[in-house]
């Protein structure tokens, strides 16, 4: 019923709005045409300044309002650039916002129409329009040569003792294998994928380097230690997005992509520096990948290589999951197994 | 109209005179024998195509609009339970909560439509066919019954889109960007299954449309201009729709090839773009596609696209900035030049949306470089417009206002273009708010304020009354604040990393973004109030078209252009006698004391010699 209410009310606002533009119309007409844009180009200029006045003081109110929801300082050296590099963009395009801004509202509002005068027939000064080009050049220039050095450092190969953290998506989750011991992931083949069978990589159990891989949903990585993500997905494109550490990649399926980074505060430094005890790292998808797209969240835990080689220790491998769960046969039924199917042709030739 | 006479190009001028005296004869000899399903309903006449465009794309941006007002409810206000969408929606969105599926449902629409159905086919397919034949001097287009065509395949893919809407499995949600294996695999979502062939196919369709409005408008462009109108004599929105019309006769068929794999990924089996992939507890034969070759065909058009939804703009702007302030528009060649530059980037910068596809890097680096190239001809731009009313003597009119809105928008949105081409500050800001905030500003609300200003403009030339004022000042400063109060603060949670395309960010996982829940009240009730006012816009459109203030003078802008030589109701061919003679540029506003003088006043010879902007050859 209130709704019914809502409509009416809404309804009966309008036809006034209406009601009133049509008499306003009249009234114009009335006035004379010259007069009515008169008052017309004084108002609007009027509330074109008006207009500056109050937004420049808006964009203040909003920043006060806003700045302390922003994120904490970024967590990776990565990041640390990145946020550098955006404050030198923030500069740069902040100036020209308000010049040019600013300009077009005083403008707006300096030369309304007024009766009696009339406009100039300027319009070329090659002079200046050689500077408004080649002032943006020079700028872009210099945010293409920050911008590509911090690309090209980030993009560049991991160190080599990054270690290495395999991450796939899949519809509406994420999984990190770690490659255990032996410092080898083993080989995969998405065709052996089984949920049931405790395999949900598709692991390749005859390859030795899978049987200490261990595989997480969460993603574990070692303060100060560059590591390098090898990201993929099982079924459609997910995205890595790393909005502590800014960072950001695809899981495309089929196209192996990498990710390396360096954290730079543990989970405990993070929660101390945040004031908010209960703070944790988060890996959120970002790029659609169907209905449960938004609740695709990963937790991240940043910790000492002690802490993150205990943590390693006490987890078991998936192959172990696989054998305890009787997904994989034991040595013994394996090998009486095995000669079946060689000795099928045998029994047929019998 | 013999469309014989028109595709022959008109060279010389005695060409040009026989062919205005061949169109006086048959001209007059069509006008009376048409019905009304000629005259109104398969017309071959431009301007009605114009209006029929116009008509459809605005039904599509009510249901577009509405869309957005849908999620931004979900958005808003995720806890509260809202009836009437049970009544619209049934079971998709039962107890008055649309589902998740329903809510990218509406986000892939939303989008669809905004950017093909309204900003495309509505933007240009309206202006490009009434403004090239009128500005131009010509007496139609070059071929009127491939023009009738373009609107009737638009119409046929708008019924395609519109018919994926009311089927079980719902339309596309794979967004308007339609990644495989998303797109491709009918497992993937419910959207999947039968609404992504319906929105290809429409899709398809819609392309066939554009080449064929395309080419139409280049060829009329480039053969049919009267006497006198040299190319650097046109208006620049006949220059920005020229370009917007090379620019989708170049990138649509690229989207229509990748659209066409996709079809085939979905229906035969193929894999183009589907490589190792498991997906309802099987995995699938498919080896070897990959699917960041379909974000390649697919951006190929879709950057090319956004300047096709923003040419068309630039260019009204620039007419209405110098005809609303009395003053030539600053700097012509530039303002040319900068189009052509824009235009010809546009197609070297499409794997700026492909930074973190896993895409090679160092091929991500020239496409920084070309990005970031793109803000010297958008700077230019924004300089000229800004140097156009300074000194002007600016009728505050609602095209006028619409205009400087436009130039406003377009540096708020414009600037956060130069981040977000830094691949570097991609890594961080891509697909998070900060991206809609930007795209919406520049490509979005822009495009509507250009195509608002341009419809406040010639609304009477086209129906020959005026629309309400009043009404039109409150629709400006309404839609103007609101998206400021919209889309600003929406670039701080793209700081926070919120990332886009969220059902919802209340699961205790995301309890960081929390803290953005009023701004996110706030957004929707500003949304609702800036869609309630476009509302408002189409009843004065339609109102006016029956009931507005009939135009008494002419030229009541007192413009130099040739489509107010015409009179007041312009009938088939446009100009009853002989087709006008260009004398000069379309911007000798307050030329030696002289208010305006009309393209079709010959030079006098008192005229200073230095005034003449432009020696073009005839």
């Amino acid at each position: 019923m209130s709704g019914f209410f809502v409509v009416i009310v809404l309804l009966l606002l309008f036809i006034i709005v209406v009601q009133i533009a049509k008499a306003s119309e009249y009234v114009a007409i009335l006035k004379g045409e010259k007069k009515t844009q008169e008052q017309n180009n004084r108002l609007h200029a009027t509330l074109m300044l008006v207009f500056l006045i109050v937004g420049l003081i808006g964009l203040y109110v909003c920043h006060e309002l806003l700045k302390d929801k922003l994120l904490p300082v970024a967590a990776s050296v990565q990041g640390v650039a990145i946020d550098h590099m955006m404050t030198v963009t923030l500069v740069i395009t902040g100036i020209v916002f308000f010049i040019t801004q600013i300009l077009l509202f005083v403008f707006a509002y300096k030369y309304r129409g007024r009766e009696g005068h009339q406009a100039s027939y300027y319009h070329e000064n090659s002079k200046i329009e050689f500077f408004w080009t080649a002032i943006p050049a020079l700028t872009m220039t210099i945010l293409v040569a920050i911008g590509l050095k911090h690309w090209f450092t980030i993009t560049s190969a991991a160190p080599p003792n990054a270690m290495v953290v395999e991450v796939t998506g899949k519809q509406f989750n994420w999984m990190f294998r770690y490659p255990g011991k032996d410092g080898v992931l083993g080989k995969k083949d998405y065709r052996l994928i089984d949920e049931g069978k405790f395999n949900p990589l598709g692991q390749v159990w005859s390859d030795p380097y899978n049987h200490d891989d261990v595989v997480s949903s969460e993603l574990h990585l070692v303060v100060g230690r560059p590591v390098k993500l090898e990201i993929g997905s099982r079924d459609v494109i997910h995205d890595v997005g790393l909005p502590y550490f800014r960072l950001k990649m695809d899981a495309v399926p089929g196209v192996p992509t990498t990710l390396w980074f360096t954290p730079k505060y543990t989970t405990a430094q993070m929660a101390k520096m945040t004031g908010d005890p209960n703070f944790v790292y988060k890996l959120v998808c970002d790029q659609l990948c169907g209905a449960g797209h938004y609740s695709m969240v990963a937790n991240i835990v940043v910790e000492t290589q002690q802490e993150f080689d205990q943590w390693l220790a006490s987890q078991k491998s998936q192959y172990q999951l696989a054998k305890e769960g009787g997904a994989i046969p034991s040595d013994s039924t394996r090998m009486a197994m095995l000669p079946v199917s060689s000795k099928k042709p045998e029994v047929s030739l019998k | 109209m013999s469309s014989e006479v028109h595709s022959g190009q008109v060279l010389g001028a005695q060409q040009a005179v026989a062919a205005v005296a061949l169109h006086e004869g048959d001209g007059h000899a069509h006008h009376h024998h048409q019905s009304f399903i000629t005259k109104y309903i398969f017309s071959q006449d431009h301007k009605i195509i114009s209006r029929q465009f116009l008509i459809t794309g605005m039904i599509w941006a009510m249901i577009g609009g509405f869309f957005s007002v849908i999620f931004r409810l979900q958005l808003g206000f995720p806890d509260k339970s809202f009836p009437f969408l049970e009544t619209i929606f049934g079971h998709w969105a039962a107890g008055g909560h649309i589902s998740p599926e329903l809510y990218y449902q509406l986000v892939t629409m939303h989008g669809t439509i905004m950017i093909f159905f309204v900003l495309t086919a509505g933007l240009s397919g309206t202006f490009s066919n009434f403004l090239i034949p009128l500005q131009l001097g010509a007496r139609d287009m070059a071929s009127p019954f491939l023009n009738m065509l373009s609107y009737w395949f638009f119409f046929i893919a708008s019924v395609i889109m519109i018919s994926s809407l009311f089927i079980q499995t719902g339309p596309s949600e794979a967004g308007w960007t339609a990644y495989p294996p998303l797109s491709a695999l009918r497992e993937a979502s419910e959207g999947s299954k039968t609404g992504m062939d319906l929105w290809l196919i429409s899709m398809a369709v819609f392309v066939v449309s554009q080449l064929l409005a395309g080419l139409n408008y280049i060829s009329t462009i480039l053969n049919m201009r009267t006497k006198g109108m040299s190319m650097t004599r046109m208006p620049l929105t006949i220059w920005a729709l020229f370009f917007t019309a090379i620019l989708g006769v170049l990138s649509f068929p690229v989207l229509l090839s990748g659209f066409i794999l996709l079809l085939f990924d979905r229906n035969l089996g193929t894999s183009f773009y589907l490589s190792d992939i498991y997906i309802a507890g099987h995995a699938l034969p498919n080896q070897g596609g990959s699917p960041i070759l379909y974000e390649h065909l697919f951006w190929f058009l879709g950057h090319p696209e956004v300047y096709i939804v923003m040419l068309p703009g630039m260019g009204i702007t620039s007419d209405m900035l110098a005809t609303h302030s009395r003053k030539p528009i600053f700097g012509y060649l530039a303002m040319v030049g900068s189009l052509f530059a824009i235009a010809s980037l546009s197609f070297l910068v499409w794997a700026h949306h492909m930074f973190v596809s896993g895409m090679n890097p160092f091929l991500g680096a020239f496409f920084v470089l070309f990005t970031l190239l793109i803000a010297v001809p958008s700077s230019v731009k924004v300089f000229n417009w800004i140097a156009t009313i300074w000194k002007g003597n600016i009728q505050y009119t609602v095209p006028a206002l619409f205009s400087i809105g436009f130039v406003s928008i377009f540096i708020s949105g414009g600037l956060t273009g130069i981040w977000l081409g830094n691949s570097a500050l991609d890594l961080h800001l891509h697909d998070t708010y900060f991206v809609i905030a930007h795209f919406h500003l520049v490509m979005g609300i822009a495009a509507f304020f250009g195509m608002f200003a341009g419809l406040y403009h010639w609304f009477p030339k086209m129906f020959g009354r005026f629309m309400n004022n009043t009404l039109g000042y409150i629709h400006f400063w309404v839609t103007f604040i609101g998206a400021y109060l919209m889309f600003w603060p929406m670039h701080y949670e793209g700081l926070a990393g919120m990332p886009r395309r969220y059902y919802e960010y209340s699961a205790d996982a995301l309890a960081v973004y929390h803290r953005f829940q009023g701004l996110n009240e706030f957004i929707s009730v500003v949304a609702i109030l800036v869609f309630a006012v476009q509302l408002m816009f189409v009843f004065n459109f339609f109102y006016s078209i029956f009931k507005g203030r009939p135009v008494k003078d002419p030229n009541p802008w007192k413009a130099n252009t040739l489509e107010w030589t015409t009179p007041i109701h312009v009938g088939h061919g446009n100009w009853p006698g002989e087709i006008p003679e260009v004398h000069r540029w379309p911007y000798d506003y307050s030329k030696n004391g002289i208010d305006f003088i009309p393209q079709t006043v010959p030079v006098s010879p008192a005229e200073e010699e230095v005034a003449e902007p432009v020696k073009a050859p005839q």
